[in-house]
């Protein structure tokens, strides 16, 4: 049976100043894949993610979620940004990073409530990360704000999770933790977007691969295109990695 | 105290609690100088309303002077985006002009009102009472507490409402996008009200002061504290203390009021620059000095660990051995002694079986820097809390 398209992106071109970073995508993501969108720096992949959710106006083109605009289901969607964009010495703990992921469905003016602190404490002990609720949260670990980060996209309870390199400054123990809950969740069904650097792990943490450079190399299964052929062609270089069978 | 004494506490105690709400979010978005633009380069819209009202309190002047407030951020917004300047030099850019051509404007057309460059800059905090709303011959109180108090009402019920937007947006904008709460209402309503608080407060203390009202008060609480709600609590009572505190420094100094006001909250941030708990300069000093000590037992018991014949181990020789002065072996010695992690038997020192436990945790986390097991450990020592 042909499987039902989470994502469907068309022709979609984004510029900042008028300099494309993103030329005529195509790209359809099938429901219950664990994707990577691989590339070099610059080559477009945050700007991919955040013209999908809305937060850059993309020059041409369109975007729907399960065949509707995003604006209509935000819901569905959870969104994980770099670590690195937000600032850490903010006046906030653990469990209130994490309560953030509620308000998308409380709305506007409602205020979190028990069951919102349930569910984000719920969401905490999963990613290991219960006995530092009330930490603040410059005093986290990298690795400790990134399971964080993965506990509050957990609590949107969402069918589609974006999410912008979660493994960028954390410890081995994190990136196992992390990858397993992505499986997890691939395994319940949802469909899970990461944008990622490191090449080598792709074939071990993902089935469905996106190479990206400005415009779209290739998209499918990994074991059908995460080649040598695709790389180069992704990276300019000759470029070789060893696929483990 | 007599009437005038207590009406001027007052209008300043409630002009820096409406200066400390939109404040505490200006500097958490690192904004604080869009206040300084905003705070001059509503003068041409004060000047502008005021030739259409004729009366410097009405409410069209005010949302005139506002909109110009606006329009500064608008334009910094904009030649910042052009990318061929930064935002520092983007505001430098924009403010000083506004606020020249608020200043011909006056210089050319409003001689004969009490709106003049002094009283711009510095505001007359001690004329605020004269200026009476009277209604049907009934004296109401000063007009400028009523205009400053609707102004902290309208604050207030926004600041209530919308506060977890606030801190969404604030934290992170570009989850606030994907959830649906538009950084960009929330960034210019946050404008909106530091423009109007800025309008309301201007009259009454003026352009420096408004700029100081909301930035050091919220500073200063951002020192203290690692909750945001607290931090907006603290910069209103620190707000408050430097309105009251500074009305009576100028009382006893027979100086300006506003002047006193903004000098009593340069103190208080000194005071809590020096003596905060945590990021305190004295309390950063004292960990650091503690880290020093700590590394050093760490090189000790690291050597001790490492050595099992016991010339390496002998009291008399730690010294050459690792290469310290006298004064740190004899501190190290102790801390060690003290958290019994090393024993001395005739003049040879052995690790503790604590000790070794320490060291082995203590090397493995400063290798992997995965810090589940020493969690434990970060109450003892601050060489462990990141």
């Amino acid at each position: 049976m042909e499987k039902k398209i989470a994502v469907k992106v068309d022709d979609l071109t984004v510029a900042y100043n008028y300099k494309p970073v993103l030329w005529d995508i195509d790209l359809e993501i099938p429901e219950g894949v664990l994707m990577a969108i691989v590339g070099p720096n610059g080559a477009g992949k945050s700007t991919l993610i955040k013209s999908i959710l809305g937060i850059l106006n993309p020059i041409a083109g369109s975007i729907s979620i399960y065949g509707k605009p995003y604006e209509k289901q935000r819901s569905l969607v959870a969104y994980v940004p770099q670590k690195g964009s937000v600032d850490w010495d903010f006046p906030t703990t653990a469990l209130d990073v994490v309560m953030m992921g509620t308000y998308g469905s409380l709305g506007w003016i409602k205020r979190p409530r028990q069951k919102e602190k349930k569910t984000a404490l719920e969401a905490l002990e999963k990613v290991g990360m219960l006995s530092f609720k009330n930490r603040q949260i410059s005093q986290l670990s990298g690795g400790q704000q990134q399971r964080i980060f993965l506990a509050r996209a957990l609590v949107q309870n969402a069918s589609i999770y974006f999410m912008d390199e979660p493994f960028q400054g954390v410890d081995a123990t994190t990136e196992i933790a992390i990858i397993n809950i992505l499986k997890e969740l691939r395994k319940a069904g949802k469909t899970v977007i990461v944008v990622h650097h490191d090449l080598q792990t792709v074939p071990e943490y993902f089935d469905w691969v996106t190479f990206l450079n400005v415009k779209k190399i290739a998209t499918g299964p990994v074991k059908d295109i995460f080649n040598d052929d695709n790389l180069t062609k992704t990276y300019g270089i000759n470029y070789k990695v060893s696929i483990q069978e | 105290m007599n009437s005038a004494q207590i009406e001027i506490q007052l209008i300043a105690s409630v002009v820096a609690i409406a200066c400390a709400i939109p404040g505490t979010f200006l500097v958490l978005r690192k904004m604080a100088m869009i206040s300084d633009a905003i705070s001059h380069s509503i003068l041409p819209g004060i000047v502008l309303g005021f030739f259409i009202t004729h009366n410097l309190n009405s409410p069209l002047l005010i949302l005139l002077a506002a909109l110009t407030g606006i329009i500064t951020v608008v334009l910094v917004e904009y030649i910042q985006k052009t990318g061929l300047v930064k935002e520092d030099t983007a505001i430098g850019l924009v403010f000083p002009a506004l606020f020249s051509i608020g200043v011909i404007m006056i210089a050319k057309n409003a001689n004969d009102v009490h709106l003049d460059v002094d009283a711009v800059l510095l505001g007359e905090l001690a004329f605020a009472p004269f200026d009476r709303l009277l209604i049907n011959g009934t004296d109401f109180g000063p007009k400028s507490l009523w205009i400053i108090g609707t102004i902290l009402l309208i604050t207030v019920t926004l600041l209530i409402a919308f506060f977890k937007e606030l801190k969404v947006s604030t934290f992170d904008k570009g989850l606030a996008a994907s959830l649906g709460f538009s950084p960009a209402i929330i960034h210019y309503g946050l404008m909106s009200v530091a423009s109007v608080t800025t309008v309301g407060a201007f009259d009454a203390v003026g352009a420096i002061l408004v700029v100081a009202l909301m930035i050091a008060p919220a500073a200063t609480a951002y020192l203290l504290t690692t909750d945001l709600k607290k931090m907006l609590l603290l910069a209103i009572i620190f707000g408050v203390f430097g309105a009251i505190s500074g009305y009576w420094f100028a009382h006893w100094l027979d100086a300006s009021i506003s002047g006193s006001i903004t000098t009593m909250l340069g103190l208080l941030f000194l005071t809590v620059y020096l003596f905060a708990p945590n990021k305190g300069l004295i309390s950063v000093m004292y960990r650091e000095k503690q880290q020093r000590i700590e590394v050093s037992l760490l090189t000790f018991l690291l050597h001790l660990k490492n050595h099992s014949e016991e010339s390496e181990r002998h009291v008399n020789h730690l010294n050459e051995h690792i290469n310290w002065q006298k004064v740190r072996s004899k501190v190290v010695l102790e801390l060690a002694l003290k958290n019994n992690m090393i024993h001395i038997d005739n003049e040879i020192v052995s690790l503790t079986e604590k000790g070794n436990k320490f060291t082995t945790q203590a090397i493995d986390y400063i290798i992997t820097n995965e810090d589940a097991q020493i969690e434990h450990m970060k109450d003892d020592f601050f060489l462990f809390r990141g």
